[in-house]
């Protein structure tokens, strides 16, 4: 690798820190809300990966596909009550879901 | 010419990121999104992670965002004019947020001293797998038992009453 670890965590939080705008910006969609979460979740696997590039050890690759099971099991989980949502009200807009008055 | 492609994937990668979340409809941002990870995974590869590039191809742009298509096809919203756009006050907390982490990693840049790259060419499949299935082998457990309890969650709330 030529590419100085520096840049890859450079990289990584300017990743993280549009997947932060994604879901803060798109609050009112549920399906862009997650699409900002899978965002962040793949900057903390360059993270890893950049990590384990560094120290020249498996285990930050071992972690971030550990990340990407975990975040196929909560996306599927999530699309899952979107659809139950959607079913519910016929709409995505976390503003329709205010019965609890939060 | 690793360190050239690796700004050139890293370009893409942000501009896809960009245009991503800031589409007008949700199938445009998929398929910008799946470029984007597209060029990570590329960058994954240089990386010296070739099967975690392997993975992110697969798992992230074949199953999750297809995952996500298909459910933006099925629930039929992919109307822009059904998609409530964010507006202009929706985006200011967001701005601020991405104005405070692009400062700090400007600050970190002008007042750090990068480390010099180390001499890396990757992991192989084997020390890979060997690592995984000796060292980490119960948490390989773990993860298939989380992955049948999103399974029986995930057809719970799916089935029809």
């Amino acid at each position: 690798m030529s590419v100085p670890l520096y840049h890859v965590l450079i990289l990584a939080a300017i990743l993280f820190a549009l997947g932060l705008a994604c879901t803060v910006a798109w609050r009112a969609n549920v399906i862009m809300m997650l699409i900002g979460i899978e965002i962040m979740l793949n900057a903390v696997m360059l993270t890893f990966v950049g990590g384990s590039a560094q120290w020249g050890m498996a285990d930050g690759q071992i972690f971030s596909l550990m990340l990407m099971a975990l975040t196929s099991a909560e996306v599927s989980l999530a699309l899952a009550m979107v659809v139950y949502l959607h079913r519910r009200k016929q709409s995505v807009n976390t503003d329709d879901f205010d019965s609890m008055k939060g | 010419m690793e360190a050239i492609l690796f700004y050139l994937l890293a370009a893409v990668t942000l501009v896809g990121t960009l245009c991503a979340i800031t589409a007008r409809q949700a199938v445009r941002a998929i398929v910008y999104l799946v470029t984007s990870f597209f060029s990570l995974a590329l960058i994954f590869y240089l990386l010296g992670a070739p099967l975690v590039a392997a993975f992110e191809v697969i798992i992230y742009a074949g199953a999750i965002m297809v995952l996500f298509l298909f459910v933006i096809m099925m629930l039929d919203l992919g109307h822009p004019e059904k998609m409530k756009t964010p507006r202009l006050s929706d985006w200011w907390p967001a701005l601020l947020l991405l104005v405070v982490i692009l400062g700090a990693v400007v600050i970190l840049v002008v007042s750090g001293h990068p480390a010099a790259p180390s001499g890396f060419s990757g992991v192989t499949v084997r020390e890979f797998s060997q690592a995984l299935f000796q060292r980490y082998g119960v948490a390989v457990e773990i993860i298939s038992m989380q992955l049948l309890f999103a399974l029986v969650g995930a057809l719970y709330l799916g089935r029809r009453r």
